[in-house]
């Protein structure tokens, strides 16, 4: 029988309070703290600040926490939050050379000035389920042997090529001007590169990594070399009005990806190594990569290359990237469509009935 | 009626970097004619229907073009939005792959009938009967009107794009190799019917080739390029029959005989 | 929560954030837009969409237009496929209880601004009125051309035949134009505009409005606009006009005959009911006396005594 849709409002509210109980889930085990999530999950406390667009781990631990786990949702709340908070303005762009490493590799030079630094990473390691880590106190680990890091000078790659003048340089940017805000100012097309860089910083790594992974399978190639990652804090600066000098205000830990690329040449130009970049929060390494690889491939026709792959199409690329966007419109699809159903409902049963009387015409 | 030329072009010349890929080109088109330009892949003969035909800004030189309304202009020193008007107007452009020119998802009907739409075309019944009518005329079957052309083959989707291209009654025509691709056969046919089209239209075209049976059967005037220089112009039969270039001696000799 | 939001001034509504949750700079931002959007109308105005609680896609366009513009005296309605008790619709309009404590209403002649997501109420919207369309595709020619700088081009140079090319293979193929919803119209003799998901039933109540219609589109960060008694045409051919669905069924709750009716089923055997879309518009006809078929029924009498309205 039919009952009127009514109480969507209690409907809310206990759907909310299930979710609530879901959440926090056997109240026997002891409750989620936001610094076991910041402290241990670290890498996806990471991925959050990086997408969220936003540096701050306990927010970010916080998110992860309301979100079960969830990560685009947790990406989706720093945003929102990422929203409600006043622009001060911007730092001084920062410097990358005075990194103090804690991870630094190349895959093009055996060995170079600062050496190769393995830090910590999941790259050697086994992929062998450690079931230790299921006893409560399982994880107690020895304390490393190695102090801090007596670190040598460590030149990043581009700049040692540079020397050479093997490597592209894009050149100063022109007086006044202003890199893109993507976040305040809707993206154009074609979007200049701080546009687009700025965008692929934000964007899902998944995608990304998608993306990247075609330019190596045939799709657009640009046989990249990693150049040179490293992992660090960084220094941030702003300069204050009143002042009129640059004072430090904080350290960001990033990690940085530079990929060396073909290299061109024409007439006019002797041949050069080109560049993709990548830089994200914490140690979201393989998103800066896939990040790189897709800064180069996105950069194919300004190189004068053929641009017929999805990884080198800005605007494909540029419009799917935001997985906050892209959630909220497939799962927008649950919203109620009967008005709109409705009428493709009407029109297909008159174009049956039509085709029926019809075929009911032509046999008499 | 206009005397004089539809097009007049001077010292027009384009180059890719370091790349000359014409250079000095020099002619005038009048109502009606049909000029041919023909030489080897290579000699730039591609890149210079692009300049005239409004698609590619050349480095050096002038393309003019007589208006309706203003006599003859600079083709370039229109407003894009002026330029993208009298492309879809008074000229027509036919390329050598269909499938370029083509909306492969649109029914023939459409494809056809787009160009009166995009000119205001608002009555259903009379843009159908306007691509019914130029389907005949390119000896397409009319029952095909609601098909995809993915469905045609090659020469019919030629035919196709032709139809599409001349249903706004252009004055000028630039066609890039409308023949390549296809097998004998079938360009022997569909040179005819570009003639016949080109006769009762009263329509000038630049037609592209390095197939001299083209111009030969199409062309009233001749251009043979090489490496982005034009080498001889003149009356087709004249410059066939008796070339006076080296050049042009060795293309037309070079002719297999059947 | 913390010292900087506080600065920014505090109204009613929840402390922690501002008066309609954006900051004034941000409305301030999207007034400008708006402005613009009225100005040029039917143009698609870009504007720095911001990052809202609720999803893109599900009405943050809208809600960010909302937010520009409310202010403490206004009585907010918010549907959603017609009705106030739709899921989403009721989550708008506690998102809005919550930041502004504006007073909300189901009736549309008492609300100053209605939020809406796919239809425009029956009743005539007046001149103090606005109307806030919640928009996910705000291009009318995206189906047909994908490219963001194509489309640009096209609106700037109104060469808006490749939207009949489309028309006329609907014709072609089905005998009549098989667009039911989102149905593209001219504006101002100027502008071809996407009217949102909006079923063709509700295209002509676009024509001569005497509120103001506001066009939200958060995810593709664009807005829009249709000031007040603009003449607004649904696109066609001469040769086949635009026309309204009909029902041959009235609502069978209040009789009415020439409302947008939903259509609910019953049981497993294809029984069905139609209903009127617009619940505020169902319910003052009931008022007013108006019975349908099923009103005498014992099941709906029922409801009718549990219904707050």
């Amino acid at each position: 029988m039919y009952v009127a849709v009514k109480g969507g409002e209690a409907a809310i509210s206990n759907a909310h309070a299930q979710l609530a109980d879901e959440r926090r889930g056997d109240r026997d085990v002891p409750e989620l703290g936001v610094e076991q999530i910041s402290g241990q999950l670290g890498l996806a406390v990471d991925r959050v600040m990086t997408e969220g667009s936003l540096y701050d781990r306990e927010l970010a631990a916080l998110a992860i926490k309301q979100a079960q786990g969830d990560m685009i949702e947790a990406i989706f709340l720093l945003r929102a939050y990422r929203t409600t908070l006043p622009r001060f303005g911007a730092t001084e762009p920062i410097d990358t050379a005075g990194m103090t490493l804690v991870r630094r590799i190349s895959a093009t030079f055996k060995d170079l000035p600062g050496g190769q630094v393995l830090g910590a990473t999941y790259d050697y390691t086994h992929r062998l389920l450690d079931f230790d880590l299921l006893e409560p106190d399982g994880d107690q680990p020895q304390a490393p042997e190695t102090g801090p890091l007596d670190q040598a000078p460590a030149p990043r790659v581009v700049d040692l090529l540079n020397h050479e003048g093997l490597m592209e340089t894009l050149g100063e940017p022109e007086e006044g001007f202003e890199p893109s805000d993507i976040t305040r100012q809707p993206l154009r097309f074609p979007a200049d590169r701080s546009a687009r860089l700025q965008n692929l910083a934000r964007g899902d790594e998944g995608f990304l990594l998608a993306l990247g992974y075609s330019t190596q399978r045939g799709f657009g190639g640009t046989h990249p070399f990693a150049g040179e990652i490293r992992r660090g804090e960084v220094a941030i600066e702003i300069v204050p009005e009143e002042l009129g000098f640059a004072i430090e205000i904080g350290d960001l830990d990033l990690t940085e990806c530079e990929m060396i690329n073909q290299f061109q040449g024409d007439e006019e130009h002797p041949p050069q190594f080109t560049r993709g970049y990548g830089l994200a929060f914490g140690g979201s390494e393989r998103k800066a990569m896939a990040m790189a690889l897709v800064d180069r491939s996105l950069r194919s026709e300004e190189l004068g290359e053929e641009a017929n792959h999805p990884a080198q199409n800005q605007e494909f690329v540029l419009y799917h990237s935001d997985n906050v966007e892209a959630s909220g419109f497939v799962q927008h699809l649950k919203l109620p469509h009967y008005v709109d159903f409705q009428a493709e409902l009407d029109l297909i049963r008159r174009l049956r009935g039509e085709r029926d009387d019809d075929q009911a015409e032509a046999a008499e | 009626m206009t005397e004089g030329p539809l097009l007049r072009v001077d010292g027009l010349g384009h180059r890719f970097g370091r790349v000359v890929a014409c250079d000095d080109i020099a002619f005038e088109l009048f109502p009606g004619e049909v000029l041919g330009v023909v030489g080897e892949s290579g000699s730039g003969k591609t890149t210079l229907l692009n300049c005239l035909a409004g698609r590619l800004q050349p480095t050096t030189g002038q393309v003019l073009y007589d208006m309706r309304a203003t006599g003859l202009s600079d083709v370039y020193g229109l407003s894009e939005p002026e330029r993208r008007l009298l492309m879809r107007t008074d000229w027509g452009f036919v390329t050598q792959n269909p499938r370029d020119a083509l909306r492969m998802d649109i029914s023939a009907g459409g494809n056809v009938g787009e160009r009166l739409m995009v000119n205001g075309a608002r009555n259903y019944g009379a843009i159908r009967n306007g691509a019914t009518d130029w389907l005949e005329r390119v000896e397409l079957d009319t029952s095909r009107i609601d098909d995809r052309p993915a469905t045609f083959s090659g020469g019919m989707q030629q035919r196709l794009q032709i139809a599409k291209t001349l249903v706004v009654q252009p004055r000028l025509v630039f066609m890039d190799e409308p023949t390549g691709g296809l097998d004998v056969s079938v360009q022997a046919r569909l040179l005819d019917l570009l003639r016949g089209l080109v006769g009762d239209l009263g329509l000038s075209a630049i037609i592209v080739t390095h197939d001299l049976a083209v111009v030969r059967l199409l062309a009233d005037r001749l251009m043979v390029m090489r490496h982005g220089q034009a080498v001889e112009q003149g009356l087709t039969d004249q410059v066939l029959d008796d070339p006076h270039h080296a050049y042009t001696q060795l293309l037309v000799s070079s002719v297999l005989q059947p | 929560m913390n010292d900087t939001v506080e600065s920014s001034g505090k109204r009613p509504g929840d402390p922690a954030y501002n008066f309609g949750y954006l900051d004034e700079q941000t409305k301030r931002m999207i007034r400008r837009g708006l402005l613009k959007a009225v100005a040029i109308p039917g143009y698609q105005v870009p504007f720095g969409s911001r990052e809202m609680p609720l999803p893109c896609g599900w009405g943050t366009g809208g809600i960010q237009v909302t937010a520009a513009i409310i202010g403490p005296q206004d009585r907010l309605k918010v549907i959603d496929q017609g009705a106030d008790d739709t899921t989403n619709a009721v989550s708008i309009r506690r998102f809005f209880a919550r930041v502004t404590e504006v007073e909300t209403t189901e009736e549309t002649s008492a609300a100053t601004i209605i939020q809406t997501r796919h239809r425009i109420p029956e009743a005539d919207l007046r001149d103090d009125q606005v109307i806030v369309y919640q928009v996910p595709v705000p291009e009318p020619l995206r189906q047909l051309e994908p490219r963001e700088a194509e489309c640009r081009k096209i609106h700037a140079w109104s060469e808006y035949g490749i939207m009949h090319v489309g028309l006329y293979e609907d014709v072609a193929r089905w005998g009549e134009i098989a667009r039911t919803y989102d149905y593209p119209v001219m504006v101002n003799t100027r502008y071809l505009a996407a009217p949102s998901p909006i079923p063709k039933f509700d295209n002509p109540k676009m024509t001569g409005m005497a509120a103001l219609q506001l066009f939200g589109a958060g995810r593709e960060k664009r807005l829009y606009a249709i000031p007040p008694y603009t003449e607004v045409t649904s696109l066609d051919f001469e040769d086949h006009p635009f026309t309204v669905q009909r029902w041959g069924e009235s609502c069978g709750l209040c009789g009415a005959g020439d409302s947008f009716l939903d259509e609910v089923i019953l049981d497993d055997q294809g029984e069905r009911l139609f209903v009127c879309s617009d619940s505020d518009h169902c319910r003052k006809r009931r008022e007013e006396g108006h019975r349908g078929a099923l009103a005498g029924h014992e099941e709906i009498r029922a409801l009718e005594q549990a219904d707050p309205a």
